[in-house]
């Protein structure tokens, strides 16, 4: 099992990503002018501020030479996980469905949150179970969800929307307290906050963003539910 | 002599420029004749204050900087200490005071960019940054108390008092995280002041650590006569030209905020993330000779500096630097203050390699220029020589001025306007509510949730978690960092304040288990040239080098900011000091809150309050007194040994150090933090056997301050630590305080959900009961000023 994490000028949490990775599997690091994912089974696409967000999050690094070989690589059914800036890029290079607007408080904010997982048994929530909580750092500017309500009523019968921001923890004001996203096929997965950045008690608060990588080597594995 | 397109600039010039007429005949003298545009324009920057620390030089000599830690001392682009594992931590802080006055956000924002090329100049990677800031009182928004005669809120239209501070405070920490958190290292702690000496001269102090392997260091200075020096980073413009002798040496006027607003730069922190993996892969490579940024004066003191350190000369031409104005003079491409540039030494066998990476990072990199043996600083265009002298004059040859320290007969500083809703008749419940919800000591979670504290994951205790930041080491260690000054004790009695400041640094590390290892400060004072001001400095400068000389924690590096004065008079004098140190076990990194209930809660060191200087005495309007208690800065020492010891040991459950709002205070941060409350029994006679110190020789303590209970629960002293535990551990730490002469005592155990503090004995009862919801409503009171 190996994770591709790219890199992009302005990728802030991709070393982050890479050590997380690599507590499930092998995992390396692949620079944003490279088409070549270098044999990667699941591709990561980490937070940052890539390109600067100059223009708008996420806008820019789509068309990167990179991105092109990972969207094919989703198209032929490919593991992509994109976290806070990479769920950005996702949405940019519609792989995800819906948009992230700025936080209904206008400021980056950085808080611990709790997450309920709505869709266990997915690609990224296999070692999730139904309704488990979460706790998961966000820090962003720009991660309000939005989608129009027709896309949210199909994306909600199709179970895409994977995570849900506990009661009282929706501080950027998503729409339905959406913090996770799945395409309908369900082989490519965006959340804004920090699974990486979970996966030690000591440094993460906590160690539940493990169980997102840990999902994806089950997936890639072929390991049942 | 150069040639020069524009007439030789007369000596009304050069004063405009800041130099003194002494100094321009200086100038005259060693340049043989008058200095051209350019050369006047080089020579005013780098003999200005910020460059030539023409007012402080002689004071910093007296510092200690040498110890078994020290890799780097000052004279570096930062300092830097041995932290074991073949590691070192490079550590800086720096002021950006007066473009953040003019423009909060760029002006903050460019204080960390430029902080952080100082530690990637080294060689080292930025982990981590702190800040210090200082604004006139925030106010709020509200209706005057009519049973408070006074209420300052009468006194005028309450929603404007505080619009500029909180303004100000609103554009620095956007400022700070916008900057920070787009280049992906954390903001990691920081403290923020309000007091109304710095209404109209703020305060924002940026400090950066930075990891790197010991043998990949590099210095600064250029060698190697036919090197090649290479510019790299953003391209020159106009933004900041003049900054470092008109806006950085200069006292700020009332009408500056428009006027000198083209003088700040502004900052882009995607170009500084492409310039430090850039500026580390080139020095992974071992491709450059001596790195530098350009910060204050650009080019000239950059260029000046590297050459002055490998006592050779630089051949410069102007008009290889990619410019974003095409029609600029030679002068303005030397003095520019364009962010996000470095400066390297490199090799003529390297420059193609080099020029690679800088593409790799679409970072724009020319070779502008070549090392000399001539020992002069020579300005081209085209070719044309547009500028020479000797890098000797540029550099060292500014003289250095005796400053004329007199303690003023009369207070400086008026005293503070009393708060509303607290006076010598309160009781101790409302004392501490009015305490923890002010400005000072309220959380100040609304600030630092606008940082990303957790980026490359090494931060093991985030903000309000623990008295300093942890971050991890790669060995299973781990550093810790403080930064802290209370400037009104400072004011107060300027070498016992120092003093304190240093103390309370080495307390936080001590309380998350840390022994120092180093200090870096930032002298932040008023005109040196008012020989009150030069007193505050002066003492200041002694007790910082006592402190840290019985510390054994050396001054590494640090950055002086005078000229803080405005209309309104000088700020009060702020040398921000900011500490690294190291624990052994990060598993066993200490934390403030409570943790389990029913465990005890005791008060270990020499804990001597006074209400001199306190907060409280602040909310109640007291003037400052004359003096603060003396010190015993050993004792100190021997109480933080203590606590930090029990702390590596695993033994402590908490550990806190009594600061601001004294012993009430404290305990009820341990609750907040913990989540827990506490039922604290004070034995009969407790206040007496504090020995409060209020009443030392020359120290007036303000009126209505007779209670003593008011002095044991909210004086305040460097010294006293709050902590908890198993009663077995606390009965090891009793025998080992014993050991080592300092006191401790139970002062009770942590409770479920409400703080209890009653007074045993023939006076029973209880002072204070408050719900845990209660005390932090209180707490979160600066959120309310930033919804």
């Amino acid at each position: 099992m190996k994770f591709g994490v790219l890199q992009f000028p302005g990728s802030c949490d991709e070393v982050d990503a890479l050590n997380a990775a690599r507590r499930v599997g092998d995992a390396e690091l692949i620079w944003h002018g490279d088409r070549d994912l270098k044999g990667a089974n699941a591709i990561v696409v980490p937070g940052g501020f890539s390109y600067g967000d100059y223009l708008r999050a996420g806008a820019i690094a789509r068309f990167s030479p990179a991105m092109e070989s990972v969207i094919a690589f989703a198209r032929d059914g490919g593991l992509v996980l994109g976290i806070c800036n990479g769920f950005q890029v996702l949405c940019e290079a519609q792989l995800l469905p819906g948009a992230l607007l700025v936080n209904a408080n206008l400021r980056f904010t950085s808080r611990q949150v709790q997450l309920e997982v709505l869709s266990a048994g997915g690609s990224f929530t296999r070692a999730c179970a139904l309704d488990e909580r979460l706790s998961i750092p966000a820090k962003h500017s720009w991660g309000r969800y939005h989608a129009d309500p027709e896309t949210l009523a199909a994306m909600d019968g199709c179970g895409q929307i994977v995570l849900r921001y506990a009661p009282g923890e929706n501080f950027n004001g998503s729409l339905h307290g959406i913090a996770g996203v799945c395409n309908q096929a369900g082989n490519v997965f965006g959340m804004m906050p920090h699974p990486e950045h979970a996966v030690d008690e000591l440094i993460g608060g906590s160690s539940d963003g493990l169980k997102i990588f840990q999902s994806m080597r089950m997936t890639v594995e072929g390991v049942a539910v | 002599m150069a040639e020069t397109s524009t007439d030789t600039p007369t000596v009304d010039d050069a004063l405009a420029l800041g130099l003194t007429r002494a100094e321009y005949k200086l100038v005259c003298q060693k340049q043989a004749g008058a200095p051209n545009q350019v050369e006047l324009a080089m020579y005013s920057l780098l003999w200005s204050e910020h460059c030539a620390y023409k007012h402080s030089k002689k004071l910093l000599r007296t510092l200690p900087t040498e110890g078994p830690h020290v890799v780097m001392g000052p004279g570096e682009n930062a300092g830097a200490v041995d932290v074991g594992g073949g590691l070192v931590c490079a550590f800086k802080v720096e002021s950006h005071n007066h473009p953040s006055a003019v423009e909060p956000f760029q002006g903050a924002a460019t204080g960390v960019g430029g902080i952080l090329r100082d530690i990637f100049a080294i060689g080292a990677r930025p982990i981590a940054v702190l800040d210090s800031l200082r604004f006139g009182e925030p106010g709020r928004a509200r209706t005057p108390d009519p049973a408070a005669p006074g209420d300052p809120a009468a006194l005028g239209d309450p929603g404007s008092r505080g619009t500029r501070s909180r303004y100000l405070l609103d554009g620095a920490v956007s400022g700070i995280g916008h900057y920070g958190n787009s280049i992906g290292v954390p903001t990691v702690g920081g403290e923020v002041y309000f007091e109304a000496p710095y209404e109209s001269n703020c305060l924002v102090n940026a400090m950066a650590l930075g990891l790197a392997q010991r043998e990949r260091l590099v210095r600064s200075a250029a060698a190697g006569p036919g090197n090649v020096v290479i510019l790299f980073g953003a391209s020159t413009g106009r933004d900041g030209i003049g900054g470092a002798s008109v806006l950085a040496s200069a006292e700020l006027g009332a009408d500056d905020d428009e006027s000198k607003r083209p003088t700040v730069q502004v900052g882009d922190p995607f170009e500084e993330k492409k310039l430090m993996e850039c500026s580390l892969e080139l020095l992974d490579r071992g491709l450059i000779v001596s790195l530098q940024d350009l910060g204050a004066a650009g080019l000239t003191s950059s260029a000046s500096e590297m050459a002055s350190k490998g006592e050779v000369g630089i051949d410069l031409d102007v008009a290889n630097v990619p410019l974003r104005e095409a029609d600029m003079e030679p002068f303005e491409i030397m003095v520019s203050e364009s962010q996000e540039r470095m400066l390297c030494v490199v090799e003529p066998a390297n420059v193609d390699a080099v020029l690679a990476i800088c593409e790799k990072w679409e970072v724009g990199g020319a070779a502008i220029g070549t090392v000399t043996d001539s020992g002069r600083m020579r300005i081209r265009r085209d070719g044309a020589l547009v500028g020479d002298m000797p890098v000797t004059a540029l550099v060292d040859d500014c003289p250095l001025y005796d400053i004329a320290p007199s303690k003023p007969a009369e207070p400086i500083y008026p005293a503070p306007e009393p708060t509303a809703g607290v006076s010598s008749t309160s009781t101790p419940q409302e004392t501490l509510l009015a305490l923890l919800s002010s400005p000072n000591l309220s959380s100040r979670r609304a600030l630092f949730e606008q940082y990303d504290s957790i980026v490359q994951s090494r931060t093991v205790r985030r903000p309000e978690q623990a008295d300093a930041a942890v971050l991890a080491l790669p060995d299973g260690s781990a550093l810790a960092v403080s930064i802290d000054c209370n400037g009104r004790r400072v004011a107060a009695d300027p070498y016992t304040g120092t003093v304190e400041a240093v103390l309370e640094c080495a307390a936080n590390l001590a309380c998350v288990g840390a022994e120092p290892l180093g200090t870096t400060n930032n002298l932040n004072f008023g005109n040196p040239e008012k020989p009150h001001i030069a007193w505050q400095l002066s003492e200041s400068v002694r007790g910082l080098g006592e402190a840290c000389r019985a510390l054994a924690a050396p001054i590494v590096g640090g950055n002086v900011s005078l000229y803080n004065e405005g209309a309104t008079g000088p700020i009060y004098p702020t040398p921000v000091i900011g500490m690294v140190g190291r624990l052994p076990d990060v598993h066993r990194a200490g934390r403030i809150g409570f943790q389990r209930a029913g465990e005890q809660i005791a008060l270990v060191g020499p804990f001597k309050p006074s209400l001199a200087a306190s907060e409280l005495a602040k909310l109640l309007g007291d003037a400052l007194p004359d003096g603060l208690p003396a010190i015993d800065i050993h004792a100190v020492r021997a109480a933080q040994a203590v606590v930090r010891d029990a702390v590596c040991a695993g033994v402590l459950s908490s550990a806190h150090d009594i600061a601001e709002g004294g012993l009430a205070v404290a305990i009820a941060e341990c609750c907040l933090a913990g989540g827990l409350g506490a039922e604290i029994e004070l034995e009969e006679g407790f206040w007496e056997t504090l020995q409060p110190a209020g009443a030392a020789a020359g120290v007036t303590p303000g009126p209505g301050f007779s209670s003593p209970a008011t002095t044991a629960l909210f004086g305040e002293c460097p010294g006293g630590f709050v902590v908890s535990g198993a009663g077995e551990a606390l009965q090891v730490l009793q025998a080992q305080a014993a050991g080592a002469n300092v006191a401790m005592r139970v002062l009770g155990r942590v409770g479920e959900d409400v703080l209890n503090v009653v007074e045993a004995g023939a006076v029973a009862g209880t002072m204070i009961t408050v719900s845990l919801p209660e005390l932090a409503d209180a707490h979160a009171s600066l959120g309310e000023l930033f919804p």
